[in-house]
């Protein structure tokens, strides 16, 4: 029967890396978690490819060039062109900006807000504890994709907006967790010495509680990551995301790719190709991120 | 016990109440009412009186309170009013659609579970081995990969290699079992590889969790079969976070598949949604969002029931 290491060999490992450094932590992470380097990698090199996307880009990605509508991909077009002879790579490789801007933003600020709801939720306890649960519960109710319609609906689509429709259903779900973590940390010694201390609430939150919650905030922030990706792709497909001519995975997948996708199946390949790469990667860091910050975690 | 059961059952109804709350106020921020929408549309000149008479019909000018109330007495009495938009009772039309939602739901959990189980109990079993890796990369690619996306490759790849589409115009279960299936199943399978993701995780680590119990120990020692052993005390422990999962995905199916519908050309209740919402049919996208929150509230409500019958050691307070 494989079971795991046994605990103190972990530690072991776990203080030699932390002697070795930041360096060394690292090294230990690639070599422990192949899977999960490999999607560091992945990320990494989309970050990059996001950065550069002016340099590495073949064509402007909002040129149209009727000469060359729908053409299979080959030398000049190495992924074929869309229906406005636009080319599919330079739309994939700016697209990556969007995609990345809006998993950032939108998982950034819902985790780190989840975050301190949670705590200070737990931190409070009683009444306030119970009617924060109640709203939360409430917005958990409403399915991710049907709050973030709505949300879009309200505000209109442009950029940010689309960042807050996403981030808002994600709260709830990173409070929740980040609350059952802080419910523990509360009755620790410490909390009692900084209150003895007479440390204000939100400093006890801010600079007690909240830093020993980074590792239910990693995992959500890289869990929602990839979420947030999916959901830009899908509010994006269904016309209610990114608008045209900004390049978007999601918006790619839309109308004539679906329309000519028989004789052109370039246009509804290699978009979906990139959001299933992208998402794959995050959660694939963000996997062996937690089980390497914690195991007893169970899956979401 | 059954204290514990109606205090849980009783606190559905806040949340239902806060539910309506909610989606009543965000309807009412979203900018433009039907009224104007439909005489935009018609690109004809309206007056401001003729809109007024409109507006009247539809009972938009009564002040926010009155118009909460008079739907939730409505909604007490089970009456959802008509659309907006088609002037059809709601109940009707959400009828129409509920039927081909469930049945997708229920058939894309079947496929999740059916990949699910066997490929999670695999990867516990052979834990930090291939089949690990293996059962992980499917399953995060599961998560990590569109529904809609994989709709879209299905229904090409049919064309292409197969020369064959599937029906799209929907036929009911009950007139015609082949073509209903024919339909359905591709959609089933596409939001179903999702699920079997999220329940292949889950089932992994609620088998490595339990295969390390005690009592797993004491079966292997008295000489039980393994096959006895993992059938009878592990995966029956196991089931309880899966079934958790598997049933808050399938409450997510039901209003969920915007997407994915748009991509099959189905008529279910997450296009009925969309529709609802960009008409500004306030009445339609209301009872719509309280159905769905409905399904997921009583959902949870039953898991949580079910965890107690299941595990008699979990205790209700």
């Amino acid at each position: 029967m494989a079971i795991n290491v046994p605990f103190d060999a972990i530690d072991v490992a776990a203080a030699e890396a932390a002697r070795a450094g930041w360096w060394g932590i690292v090294k230990d992470f690639c070599r422990r978690r192949p899977l999960g380097a490999a999607g560091a990698a992945v990320v990494g090199l989309l970050v990059l490819v996001a950065l550069c996307a002016n340099v590495i880009a073949p064509y402007d990605p909002e040129k149209v060039d009727f000469g060359a509508m729908l053409a299979r991909p080959s030398a000049a077009h190495w992924l074929g062109t869309d229906a406005f002879g636009r080319d599919v790579l330079s739309r994939l490789i700016y697209g990556s900006r969007t995609a990345l801007l809006v998993g950032f933003g939108a998982a950034v600020v819902g985790a780190t807000v989840g975050a301190v709801l949670g705590v200070g939720s737990a931190y409070f306890g009683g009444r306030v504890d119970l009617y924060l649960q109640r709203v939360l519960d409430i917005f958990i109710a409403f399915p991710l994709i049907i709050l973030a319609l709505a949300i879009v609906a309200i505000l209109g689509n442009s950029l940010p907006n689309l960042i807050m429709a996403i981030t808002i259903p994600m709260i709830p779900r990173c409070a929740l967790v980040i609350r059952s973590s802080a419910l523990s940390i509360r009755e620790m010694p410490y909390v009692d010495a900084a209150r003895a201390a007479g440390f204000g609430h939100a400093r006890i939150i801010l600079r007690h509680m909240l830093p020993n919650v980074m590792a239910p905030y990693l995992i959500m922030l890289t869990s929602f990551l990839g979420q947030a990706i999916l959901l830009e792709a899908s509010l994006s497909f269904l016309g209610l995301g990114v608008q045209e001519p900004t390049p978007a995975w999601g918006l790619m997948l839309r109308g004539a790719a679906v329309d000519f996708a028989e004789s052109a199946p370039w246009m509804a390949v290699f978009p979906g190709l990139a959001i299933s790469l992208a998402v794959f990667a995050f959660n694939l860091f963000g996997d062996s991120l937690r089980d390497a910050l914690d195991p007893k975690l169970r899956t979401l | 016990m059954w204290k514990y059961v109606v205090k849980r059952f009783l606190l559905m109804i806040p949340t239902l109440f806060g539910v309506a709350v909610v989606i009543f106020v965000l309807m009412r921020i979203v900018p433009g009412d039907i009224v104007e929408l439909r005489f935009s549309g018609e690109s004809s000149y309206a007056s401001k009186e003729n809109l007024a008479v409109e507006r009247a019909r539809f009972g938009l000018d009564q002040p926010l309170w009155k118009q909460f109330v008079t739907w939730i007495w409505g909604l007490v009495r089970f009456d959802f009013g008509t659309s907006m938009w088609t002037g059809a009772p709601i109940l009707q039309e959400i009828k129409l659609r509920f039927a081909l939602s469930l049945q997708l739901a229920i058939m894309a959990t079947a496929v999740g579970i059916l990949i699910a189980l066997p490929l999670g109990v695999a990867a516990a079993l052979k834990q930090d081995t291939w089949v690990d890796y293996l059962a992980r990369v499917v399953s995060i690619a599961g998560i990590a990969t569109p529904s809609f996306w994989l709709g879209i490759l299905m229904i090409l790849t049919l064309l292409v290699v197969f020369r064959w589409l599937p029906p799209m115009v929907y036929t009911p279960f009950w007139v015609n079992p082949w073509q209903n299936l024919l339909q359905l199943i591709w959609p089933a399978l596409a939001v179903g590889y999702r699920l079997s993701a999220v329940a292949t995780r889950m089932t992994r680590s609620a088998m490595l969790e339990v295969l390390r119990e005690d009592y797993i120990r004491t079966a292997r020692a008295k000489g039980l079969v393994e096959m006895l052993i993992l059938k009878r005390h592990a995966l029956k422990n196991a089931m309880l976070p899966v079934l958790t999962v598997t049933g808050i995905e399938f409450a997510f199916l039901m209003g969920g598949l915007v997407v994915t519908e748009q991509v099959f050309n189905l008529n279910g209740l997450g296009l009925l949604f969309v529709q609802a919402v960009t008409r500004r049919d306030y009445t339609m996208t209301q009872a719509l969002v309280l159905l769905v929150a409905a399904v997921f509230i009583i959902v949870n409500f039953f898991m949580d029931l079910m965890y107690g019958w299941l595990d008699p050691r979990i205790r209700y307070r």
